[in-house]
């Protein structure tokens, strides 16, 4: 990769926001209030003219018009409108990507990449389709009970654990470490409802090999971060965050109807995971802390083997609640709580979070932490990572 | 022989893709057939239905019996209802099954009998069509037991 192709260190983030998070069906404005709201929130964050974002990216057929917040916040112009393909969060990274792109080539000057999500408002995502009818390829899963994000997903996670000899203490390790960060974040949903290994272990299945624990919450609210160009990132009061890669799609075939892909038993990231490092110009020893994607626990369990963590055969040792615990574990993971615990934002919440970890700002800080990945919507198909660093890692 | 349908009534029904890509399958669900695509350019076999063949790129692409057999690739059993219709059901065991005389390709289906039954990856397993023939749409499910 020449120098030029690169989208390493080109942009950086300079301003985060949420809204408060809600269980779904909980919040009491509408959703593409709620994306408005995030929106300021982040320009408040950076210290920007909300009328200076003249971009904006987002994923999973978010239903918050580009144009619509354009003119809703009275922004000068609007040079870049991007959706990243897909649905799930496997855009949360891809929508960065597509932000730092177009700041790189210069087609935006200040891009908002958001998700704003109303499940109470457009109707929830663990609930089967209630047609009568069912034709495409779905008409070859529905009518035999495949019908919710656990379902599709299942198949996979217990092929790769049967593959690899994965035992479910290392799911539930995922689960727990998440819980017990969100038990510092006062943002968290979950926060105040620690979980422990009796409960986990006691907990209904939703379907094998995930207990109720191992599932991501559904929420309503909104989130937003602020991209500049590397250059403008100086002038801003965070120090800047800067986007070393970011990266999004899948392997050989992966959107094979009715379950053909032919790496089947995958998170999505083998040919992610690589070009993501050579991007980056790191490896997975360099990371300091992850945030990886929870559709599912099972999922995250891919996505660190995929992105080089420890292979598909230490799963069983590496998968801790020790190993994944900030501040002092191997590799940190969720800090925030993450989708199971702090807040289903379709996973940008990560992203946010991987931003806070570079800033100091964690409310599970990892000391030093100077770089930040972010695994987005495993077994998805486009998938997506992306690494955020300190300017010392420039 | 139908068997009695394994899960409750209430999902949504299938019907044939209003393009046609997969009215053939259907239909020969019907005559407890099972028949999928084959490559009349490289004459290999391909599931899900698409218009073009995925390797040699040809559109001639027929529907062909192929033996009603495979084996467990992965399964679930599925404990929690996302539909009313599932409400009563308890558990419900959901395989994909892989046909070796059809080049490894994949399909969904159920496997009845018990839904505790142990679930093996690797067991060879064989169709039992599942007729809704009085419905509307008129419909056969293809469904799997243990060989």
């Amino acid at each position: 990769m020449t120098t030029d192709r690169t989208l390493r260190g080109k942009a950086a983030v300079v301003g985060v926001a949420e809204t408060e998070y809600y269980k779904w069906g909980r919040s009491p404005d509408p959703e593409f209030k709620l994306a408005i709201e995030a929106v300021l929130g982040a320009c408040a964050n950076a210290g920007i003219d909300p009328a200076d974002v003249d971009g904006f990216s987002s994923y999973s057929n978010d239903r918050s018009d580009a144009s619509r917040l354009s003119a809703a916040l009275g922004c000068k112009q609007l040079s870049f409108a991007s959706m990243q393909w897909g649905g799930g969060g496997g855009g949360g990274s891809g929508a960065v990507a597509n932000a730092a792109a177009a700041i790189a080539t210069g087609q935006a000057e200040c891009v908002v990449v958001f998700r704003a999500l109303a499940q109470g408002q457009f109707g929830r995502f663990g609930q089967g389709p209630r047609s009568r009818m069912v034709s495409g390829a779905a008409a070859h899963t529905l009518p035999y009970g495949l019908m919710s994000a656990a379902h599709m997903f299942a198949m996979k996670v217990n092929r790769f654990m049967h593959d690899h000899g994965v035992q479910q203490e290392a799911l539930r390790a995922i689960s727990l470490a998440s819980y017990a960060h969100a038990q510092h974040n006062p943002r968290a949903v979950m926060n105040g409802r620690p979980l422990d290994e009796a409960t986990y272990d006691a907990s209904r299945w939703i379907v094998e090999p995930f207990h109720l624990f191992d599932c991501c919450q559904e929420n309503d609210g909104a989130a937003a971060m602020v991209l500049v160009s590397a250059e403008r990132a100086k002038d801003f009061d965070h120090n800047p965050c800067y986007v070393l890669a970011a990266v999004s799609g899948s392997q050989h075939r992966a959107g094979a109807p009715v379950h053909n892909t032919p790496e089947y038993a995958s998170s999505g990231f083998t040919t992610v995971a690589p070009r993501l490092y050579r991007m980056a110009q790191m490896g997975p020893g360099d990371v300091d802390v992850l945030q990886s994607y929870e559709n599912f626990t099972g999922g995250v369990m891919m996505s660190i083997v995929e992105h080089g963590f420890c292979t598909a055969e230490e799963v069983n040792d590496f998968l801790t609640v020790e190993n994944l615990s900030a501040p002092g574990g191997k590799l940190p993971l969720n800090t925030s709580g993450g989708n199971l615990a702090e807040c289903y934002m379709h996973g940008l919440g990560l992203n946010i979070e991987a931003v806070r970890q570079i800033w100091g700002e964690s409310t599970c800080q990892v000391p030093d932490a100077e770089v930040a990945m972010v695994c987005s919507g495993p077994m998805v198909t486009p998938v997506s990572s992306c690494i955020f660093g300190s300017e010392a890692t420039l | 022989m139908s068997m009695t349908p394994y899960l409750r009534p209430g999902l949504a029904k299938p019907a044939p893709s209003r393009d046609g890509l997969d009215t053939p399958f259907w239909e020969g669900l019907q005559q407890e057939k099972l028949l999928l695509q084959r490559c009349n350019g490289c004459n290999r076999w391909q599931w899900g239905p698409e218009w073009v063949c995925h390797r040699c790129h040809s559109f001639d692409l027929r529907y062909e019996e192929t033996a009603a057999e495979g084996i467990i690739y992965s399964h679930e059993r599925i404990w929690h209802p996302v539909h009313p219709a599932l409400a009563e059901q308890g558990p419900y065991v959901v395989v994909l099954v892989e046909l070796p005389h059809a080049d490894g390709v994949r399909i969904v289906g159920n496997l009845v009998g018990d839904p505790h039954q142990p679930l093996v990856i690797g067991a060879p397993v064989h169709a039992v069509f599942e007729h809704h023939l009085d419905d509307d749409p008129v419909h056969t499910l293809l469904q799997w037991a243990v060989s």
